[in-house]
């Protein structure tokens, strides 16, 4: 039998980790001499309780879905992608690219197009370290970091000597046509007399996450790739024996976890800054990880802790606008959610294990 | 009589509610090859490791020398003058032979004077015990004889007086295991005890002076070797117990299924695993392979099933297949219609954290008719594999349980329900209940059988000699990579075929011809 | 000839500088890696260490007080990656991961409750930081051509943590392999196995290998702070430790390697500073970037085995579990 039932591990388990985190965090506030129990309604009112704010919210959820799905597919495969920042930075040029050089003639078609060049951008700059994986055993987690530093400097020299408009300062590329523009939150749900999501980044990309969490749900639990995926993720031994190739494997779910990644680029470049600009990603590509691990690498768990996210990332800017904790109070949480969903996982699960035991054989 | 070398009261070892070790005791003399018999998974390691401070005994003493020791970790094992020469060796791989020698055995935090020392005590054990290597060399470019001396050397090193081999020559040539015999005979002759672990009977019945023979984690006797023999050693081992007699009626075969032919197989290491055999298989007909474990026939189903690489050729129902390359793989041979019980279903043929019913198509899920559109037809999946479980009578019969919350006998009747039932001409089956609880035996040996009189062709790799015996219309026995013989099963005991799988034919009384 | 030293010689002496920092994180690294437990949290414990050297150094006035701080901060991240990969066997990696994020924000929050200057620390001045020490006889031969600028510049001239970074190369060889120490620690990342059946512990091995490699990174984040630069800034660790780490892989896991890897990789980091001296060296318009991206291509490359393939300790990222 399983030492636990299986609401445990998949509910149980991420809300203690998620309270450990919450726990250290109010240390942390304590310790800077603020209240945590301020800071958290501040955070709340600045991100739930206004529509703007839920638009900053969802904004940012956008992006940890994209990348929160990456790092998950290819967890479902057992391998570790920590290039989603890399890949989402060369995804961004594939945006730009699309929308720059193809005259749309509307953004729904545009959206599609910018998906498209998304995808495969992101997918192309995760396939060199997926194809060295597979054929030549390089350590995809390294290479994925070594390919994130390539992509920022790769970014740099595009935007510096080429997709630089004349006579520009700062690096990046010139506005998106008007064809382009994606339709905010504020142009979708405001009426008349009601102006709602006043000035927030959220828009319409928000959909095609959500569509990618369904997607991605069909992929890995309803499609003979997912089969085959989750197989080999579970056994490489079992997958051998089923005939499944472990090469093939690891580069489609590569791909596939790239593209994901690189499809954050959508909501903030094409949906956000309207051109391509240098730190586009602010470290969503990361933020994947926890919100991947947190998720338990289950789309809708990741649509959960992206929102979660997004939650905290907005809140986290109210806080730094309004009290003297700076954002970066975000990243701590990150780092503890991280560091108790994913590294000291079985310091939450071993005691919560013999628990469960003890209260069956009591049962018995 | 001195106080023995090592003594073992009443020791006993659970995983769970496995009982890996029952009750066991021993006594070993000093200056003695002590043997300790018995089939794998007989319990013989899990005692070894109590000894070596690897795992803590449930109940039990141990005495070395008449003293009453405890052993809570290796340190402390090494301090009562222990030994171990593992399976698996414990050597660092791009380590010199030196420094794996002085490793743990250090004197002083410098490593010159060490280094030293160990160099002229090396010379002197190599002198005294004829235990040759060169100590610069690094093991990785040594021979697997050579490595197990840089273990005996490590023991040695360490003033070892009571040195344990578990398995010493499975993983030796011939040749080498014979050196090895000559060493141990030299470090009895100085005084040194021997525990010898192995499941081959001519190197009990030629070196050791007492043999224990361990069944099911039970010690089943001990011996003197002077006073038995392989034959009724081979019984000890195997045992007797209740024969299960499967209903079945004379095999009516007619052609020629399986065809193999020189087939050859290196491992991973580079070792020859299977030396060249030729082998086929009849439809309505099913030839079981008997053998110890580690004898080739693993390696057999994996070329056949399609995760292993092989040379030679292999036809099945007239054609040609592949043995290397993409049109070798598992899909490849399900599409020639070989069907596949692999002998290791945690591992293999089963994903354990998989719910049963996405393991009832588990290496089938290409099949057309479990997909639907884009998609796999889950629910239509879910439906055939309630109605496989109820058949195959799986319990519980829950499709949607995780795959390792059956227990073995129905796991294997998952399995077997999804390679029967997908009609196969040809079924491979390893190890058909191993970890298999006796009502389910029954029930899984009545399948097999069932699907012989459909005029299928099966062939059964089996370390149980039971089960050989009372399923098979032909068994070969494999011993080193080649096939010793065929016996009917009518006219053939458990004796000759156990001597047959030590390697000893009996028709002529002499060793097989074996290959180094 | 003069001019080439006259361009050359700056850059070098800013490679020096620049090699550093990589040369202890890389260093670092090594022990880690080498009694199998990876480390990509090299860059956190840096950033940590960097901080709290600069804080204390700011606050006492006193740069040696600011590195005893730094090495702590460094070491108490090391004991976290300690605890999840050593004794609650998790993800080496994902440790790393959140070691890397804990250090970039606690830096900050630290910094903005102590300092209130947007997360950094005042600049630093006099004693709080480590001045270069002058080699006798660095003055009077200045002058003399080639060698004297040499002397003078390049090797004279440093802060006190950079002598001690190329003497941490021949030590850490030394360790390696001539201790007792050493032998044990290549064969725990090798074989924890053969290490435990020699009745040596694997757990205490690699948890002192952990502490090593976080007084190592204290070194260099102290060096970052009070003597690279004057004080803290956010991020100031800037990806140094993945350089190093992709140092570590280029010199195949061996200390004098490490050495050429990590001065290679400076004067990469040097030159990226100087495009004007890389056009006038080559005559060629490399962009910065390239030269930016140049350890991490190099790094993929080795990685791939083309050149000489990279095999790093054989039980790397593995917690050990006891089994015949």
């Amino acid at each position: 039998m399983d030492k636990m039932p299986h609401w445990a591990d998949i509910v149980l388990i991420p809300i203690i980790s998620l309270i450990l985190a919450a726990f250290f965090s109010a240390l942390v506030i304590l310790a800077i001499g603020e209240s945590p129990v301020a800071a958290f309604t501040l955070m709340v009112e600045g991100a739930l309780m206004r529509s703007a704010g839920w638009g900053y919210t969802l904004y940012y959820a956008t992006n940890f879905m994209f990348t929160g799905l990456a790092v998950s597919v290819a967890f479902h495969a057992r391998m570790f992608n920590i290039g989603g920042e890399g890949q989402a930075m060369i995804g961004g040029l594939g945006v730009a690219l699309v929308c720059l050089y193809i005259p749309w003639p509307h953004w729904s078609l545009a959206i599609l197009g910018a998906s498209a060049g998304a995808a495969i951008f992101g997918a192309a700059w995760a396939l060199i370290p997926a194809y060295l994986q597979a054929k030549r055993g390089s350590h995809i987690v390294i290479t994925t970091i070594m390919f994130n530093f390539i992509a920022a400097a790769l970014l740099n020299y595009v935007l510096v000597n080429l997709l630089r408009p004349v006579g520009a300062m700062d690096p990046a590329s010139a506005k998106f046509p008007s064809g382009t523009h994606l339709p905010t939150f504020r142009d979708m749900f405001s009426t008349a007399d009601n102006i709602l999501f006043r000035g927030s980044p959220a828009n319409v990309t928000f959909f095609l996450a959500i569509a990618a969490c369904v997607l991605v749900w069909f992929l890995i639990w309803r499609t003979r790739l997912g089969y085959e995926l989750r197989a080999f993720g579970h056994s490489e031994s079992g997958a051998k024996y089923a005939g499944i190739s472990p090469v093939r494997i690891t580069v489609i779910a590569m791909l596939i976890s790239g593209a994901l990644a690189g499809m954050m680029a959508v909501n903030t470049t094409m949906g956000e800054s309207e051109r391509l600009i240098l730190n586009a990603t602010e470290g969503a590509g990361f933020i994947g990880i926890a919100v991947a691990l947190m998720g338990r690498s289950h789309p809708f768990g990741v649509f959960l802790a992206a929102i979660l996210f997004g939650f905290l990332y907005q809140g986290g800017a109210e806080l730094a606008l309004w009290t003297s904790i700076p954002r970066e109070l975000i990243v701590v949480i990150q780092a503890l959610v991280i560091l108790f969903t994913g590294a000291l996982d079985n310091m939450v699960r071993m005691p919560l294990e013999k628990m469960f035991l003890a209260l069956r054989r009591r049962k018995a | 009589m001195t106080a023995p070398a090592i003594e073992l009261k009443g020791i006993s070892k659970a995983f769970g509610p496995v009982q890996a070790n029952k009750d066991i005791s021993i006594s070993v003399q000093p200056g003695t090859i002590h043997g300790i018999i018995g089939e794998n998974g007989a319990g013989k390691s899990t005692l070894m490791s109590i000894l070596y401070g690897f795992y803590k005994a449930d109940a039990g003493e141990i005495y070395i020398k008449g003293e009453k020791t405890q052993i809570p970790d290796s340190l402390h094992a090494i301090k009562a003058g222990i030994g171990m020469v593992f399976q698996h060796f414990k050597l660092v791989e791009n380590f010199t032979v030196l420094e794996n020698i002085i490793l743990g055995a250090e004197e002083g935090a410098m490593l010159n004077s060490s280094l030293g020392k160990a160099r002229k005590q090396l010379k002197h054990l190599a002198e005294e015990y004829g235990l040759n290597v060169d100590p610069d060399a690094l093991i990785e470019n040594l021979s697997v004889g050579h490595q197990q001396r840089v273990e005996i050397l490590k023991a040695l090193y360490r003033q070892a007086d009571i040195l344990i081999l578990d398995e010493p020559t499975g993983v030796l040539t011939p040749a080498e295991a014979d050196q090895l015999f000559r060493i141990l005979d030299r470090l009895r002759d100085e005084g040194k005890t021997i525990i010898l672990i192995t499941h081959k009977l001519r190197e009990i019945m030629d070196i050791t002076n007492t043999v224990s023979v361990m069944r099911r984690g039970e010690m089943t006797a001990t011996v003197k070797t002077a006073e038995t023999s392989p034959e009724e050693l081979a019984e000890l081992m195997v045992g007797r117990k209740v024969l299960l007699r499967v209903d079945k009626k004379p095999a009516e075969p007619t052609s020629t299924v399986l065809d193999v032919q020189s087939l050859r197989v290196i491992d991973d290491k580079g070792v020859e695993r299977v030396k060249g055999i030729d082998l086929t298989v009849r439809a309505g007909e099913i030839v079981g392979i008997a053998g110890v474990a580690g004898n080739g026939q693993s390696e057999l189903l994996e070329v056949l099933g399609g995760f292993a690489d092989g040379t030679g050729t292999i036809t099945v129902n007239g054609k040609q297949i592949p043995l290397t390359g993409h049109g070798a793989d598992g899909q490849a041979r399900r599409a020639a219609g070989i069907a596949h019980v692999p002998e290791d279903r945690q591992r293999e043929g089963l994903i354990m954290e998989y719910s049963a019913w996405e393991n009832t198509v588990f290496g089938y899920h290409h099949a057309p008719e479990y997909q639907s559109g884009m998609l796999m037809d889950n629910s239509g999946i879910q439906t055939e594999a309630q109605a496989k479980m109820d058949r195959f009578d799986v319990r519980p019969p829950d499709p949607r349980l995780a795959a390792k919350n059956f227990s073995g006998g129905n796991q294997q009747k998952i399995v077997l329900a999804r390679e029967i039932e997908r009609n196969p001409d040809l079924l491979l089956i390893g190890q058909p209940t191993r970890g298999v609880d006796i009502g389910a035996i029954e029930f899984i040996h009545q399948q097999i059988v069932n699907l012989r009189d459909q005029g299928k062709a099966i062939l059964l790799v089996s370390v149980e000699l039971d089960e050989i015996m009372s399923l098979s219309d032909r068994i070969a026995v494999m011993f080193d990579g080649h096939i010793m013989g065929e016996r009917d099963p009518a006219q053939t005991d458990e004796k000759e075929l156990g001597l047959m799988m030590a390697g000893i034919t009996d028709t002529k009384g002499t060793e097989a011809q074996t290959n180094g | 000839m003069m001019d080439l030293v006259t361009i050359l010689l700056p850059i070098l002496d800013s490679t020096m500088r620049l090699a550093t920092p990589l040369l202890f994180a890389c260093l670092a690294g090594l022990f880690s890696e080498r009694a199998g437990v990876f480390d990509i949290g090299l860059e956190g414990k840096m950033l940590a260490a960097a901080f709290f050297s600069a804080a204390i150094a700011y606050t006492s006035g006193n740069v040696w007080l600011g590195m005893l701080a730094g090495i702590a901060a460094s070491i108490a991240l090391s004991l976290i990656h300690g605890l999840a990969s050593i004794t609650f066997r998790g993800n080496q990696l994902i440790s790393g991961v959140a070691i890397n994020f804990l250090a970039a924000g606690m830096t900050v929050l630290v910094a903005q409750d102590w300092f209130k200057q947007g997360g950094r620390t005042p600049s630093l001045q006099g004693d709080a930081r480590f001045g270069p020490i002058e080699f006798p006889g660095a003055a009077a031969l200045a002058d003399v051509p080639v060698v004297g600028p040499i002397y003078s510049e390049l090797i004279s001239g440093h802060s006190f943590l950079v002598y001690i970074a190329l003497l941490a190369v021949p030590a850490t060889w030394w360790i390696l392999y001539r201790t007792r120490y050493g032998l044990r620690l290549r064969a725990v990342g090798e074989n924890p196995a053969a290490v435990d059946t020699a009745g040596v512990s694997v757990i205490g091995l690699r948890y002192s290998a952990v502490l090593i490699c976080g007084l190592l990174c204290g070194l260099a984040g102290a060096y970052l702070a009070t003597g690279l630069q004057a004080g803290f800034v956010k991020d100031m660790s800037a990806g140094r430790g993945f350089i190093a780490l992709a140092a570590l892989i280029f010199a195949k896991w061996r200390p004098w390697h490490a050495l050429g890897a990590c001065l290679l990789f400076g004067f990469l980091q040097a030159l990226s500073l100087r495009p004007d001296a890389v056009k006038i060296l080559t005559r060629v318009d490399i962009p910065v970037q390239l030269l930016d991206a140049l350890p991490y291509i190099l790094t993929v490359v080795i990685l791939a085995g083309f050149v000489g393939k990279a095999i790093g300790p054989r039980a790397g990222g593995e917690a050990y579990v006891k089994e015949r």
